[in-house]
């Protein structure tokens, strides 16, 4: 069985009221254990709305979302479901909630009443993952973006997080920023196998992933790996989103007449693609 | 005409235990009808400078000229000079208030006491500019619209106010790729058809380098750097030491020239590169095949 799996979710907004609204319709994937996929969409497909059903903080209108075999409809399970998949927002400032790095991390677990020498491990261990070791007893203020969102990925992983779901991570953060983060949860999927849900308006970052979602208007529109999805061009900029750089130098260098593989979704693949040309 | 920062400095919080020195001594010149972008790391006192251009914060040292006028005065003249710049800050959804789109865009207009009817003609003007149906959206609540929708409110408000300078704190933050063009395409055509002046902070080195005349890097509350993009970019030591990174085009460029291939390495944009690489590959089929690469 897939780690997370969803059949047929539905979720309406405002349910029942003049303004109620349908922001997924019928939407059915499975998130294997260890994956690294990305969700792609315009503002307002349904991204955001789509991955808090993963952590149960919203509940189907319709259809059910397993995560390791348990409805998030199950109230029972509420807590189990939550430690299993731990959520990174788009902005830093909005979830850090204690004065002291190391504090923000031990929060979780210690609202779950574990032994403060449990505890302490899991912020050593959790702290070294983001590699923020030094920064164990800062102020979380005086952290930049990339530092603060990699003290909210660490506080994931003090629950002992399985999946990590960010739902625009780096939207907000500078080049350098964006890099950390990006590199720090490539390295724990890659590392210690945590299941990664990235949604995102960079297509950079989709390149990274497994597996590339694209939703639009509440829907799965498609579905692939990144080489499939970044192949039609034209399609992604019908519905609004891009391709990486490279894609795009790739596609018009070939529209010039070189003989190039469409598939080229980074720096490197390009790279040698043209080195081959004779 | 320009707006001339000269030599600010600006003390947060100052004699207490949390002072921290924000901008230190900055000078830098915005020229007039050109786009001036201003790039740096989070906390490098990019959104402080701005914040001084129209004298919502006054600087702790030195002065703010716009059109030669120190808008830190208490008369018309210095009030006048504070009102030419319009300022749209970062996630301007945020500060959407009013019960409809209409109202919210009228506000500034308004405040500055134009007639109704004026006023109406900027509504329209502006909700033109973002790409809103004024029949459609006018009296519709702001807070129902989607994200994408409420940020072109909240930037419609401002151009409405028609600043002959207009600053932009990462307007495309958040926005997904259409949003991001089209948003920088409009910012562009009304710079081309009002003739105004246009701030932009921007952590989008590929935007930097098709949009912008002119660049100031900020890196620790100093200007770093300052110039033309192509001349900034070059120094991509400096660069990288702002937190920054040169445009990603850049990179697959730098990347083909380490691998062989012939190609001149201060290429920046999507059209440069491609005559630059379909160049490059013509030449190496004219020397007889690839030797080295």
């Amino acid at each position: 069985m897939a780690f997370i799996e969803c059949m047929g979710l539905c979720h309406d907004y405002n349910a029942g009221m003049e303004n109620e609204y349908r922001a997924l319709d019928n939407v059915s994937l499975m998130v294997e254990k260890g994956e690294f996929v990305t969700i792609l969409g315009t503002n307002g497909s349904g991204k955001s709305t789509l991955a808090k059903h993963f952590n149960a903080l919203l509940q189907p209108t319709r259809g059910r979302c397993l995560v390791d075999g348990m409805d998030t409809a199950d109230e029972a399970r509420l807590w189990d479901i939550r430690s299993r998949v731990g959520m990174v927002f788009q902005n830093p400032d909005n979830q850090i909630i204690a004065a002291i790095v190391e504090d923000d991390i031990g929060f979780g677990p210690e609202n779950i009443g574990m032994e403060p020498h449990e505890i302490r491990r899991r912020v050593t261990a959790a702290l070294k993952a983001v590699n923020m070791e030094e920064f164990r007893h800062f102020a979380p203020h005086l952290l930049s973006g990339g530092q603060k969102q990699r003290v909210a990925i660490a506080g994931a992983l003090a629950m002992n997080t399985e999946c990590l779901v960010l739902d625009e991570p780096t939207a907000m953060l500078d080049p350098a920023g964006r890099r950390e983060v990006i590199d720090t949860v490539c390295r724990l999927n890659r590392e210690q196998g945590i299941t990664v849900i990235n949604i995102t308006h960079f297509m950079e970052e989709a390149a990274l992933s497994d597996r590339v979602i694209v939703m639009n208007r509440g829907s799965i529109m498609k579905e692939g790996s990144p080489e499939e999805i970044f192949q039609d061009i034209d399609g992604m900029r019908q519905l609004g989103l891009d391709v990486p750089v490279a894609t795009e130098l790739a596609y018009k260098l070939s529209r010039k007449g070189l003989q190039l593989d469409r598939a080229i979704i980074n720096q490197e693949a390009l790279v040698e693609a043209l080195c081959r040309l004779k | 005409m320009s707006i001339e920062v000269k030599k600010i400095s600006y003390i947060y919080m100052p004699k207490s235990p949390y002072e921290r020195l924000a901008l230190d001594d900055v000078a830098i010149t915005i020229p007039e009808g050109k786009i001036t972008a201003i790039a740096g790391h989070t906390g490098s006192g990019k959104s402080t400078l701005i914040q001084h251009l129209n004298g919502l914060i006054s600087p702790s040292q030195g002065c703010v000229l716009v059109d030669g006028v120190d808008i830190s005065g208490k008369g018309k003249e210095a009030r006048e000079a504070r009102r030419s710049v319009g300022m749209v800050f970062q996630y301007p959804e945020h500060q959407l208030f009013e019960e409809t789109v209409e109202q919210d865009i009228a506000f500034g207009p308004k405040n500055y006491g134009l007639t109704s009817e004026e006023v109406q003609e900027r509504v329209r003007f502006a909700m033109d500019f973002v790409q809103l149906d004024y029949e459609e959206y006018s009296q519709r609540s702001p807070f129902q619209l989607s994200g994408g929708q409420m940020r072109r409110v909240a930037i419609a408000g401002v151009v409405a106010l028609r600043p002959k300078y207009l600053v932009l704190d990462e307007p495309t933050a958040g926005l997904d790729p259409k949003g991001r063009e089209e948003l920088m395409q409009r910012i562009l055509k009304l710079h081309r058809q009002e003739k105004n002046t246009i701030v932009l902070v921007s952590h989008s080195m590929d935007d930097i380098a098709r949009f912008a005349d002119n660049v100031v890097i900020m890196n620790r509350g100093r200007v770093l750097m300052e110039g033309t993009p192509r001349e900034v970019f070059v120094r991509e030591d400096f660069i990288r030491q702002a937190g920054l990174e040169v445009p990603q085009i850049t990179n697959i460029v730098k990347a083909l020239k380490s691998g062989g291939m012939d190609i001149p390495s201060d290429i920046y944009t999507m059209d440069e590169a491609v005559e630059a690489i379909v160049r490059a590959m013509r030449g190496k089929n004219r020397a007889g095949g690839a030797e080295r690469c």
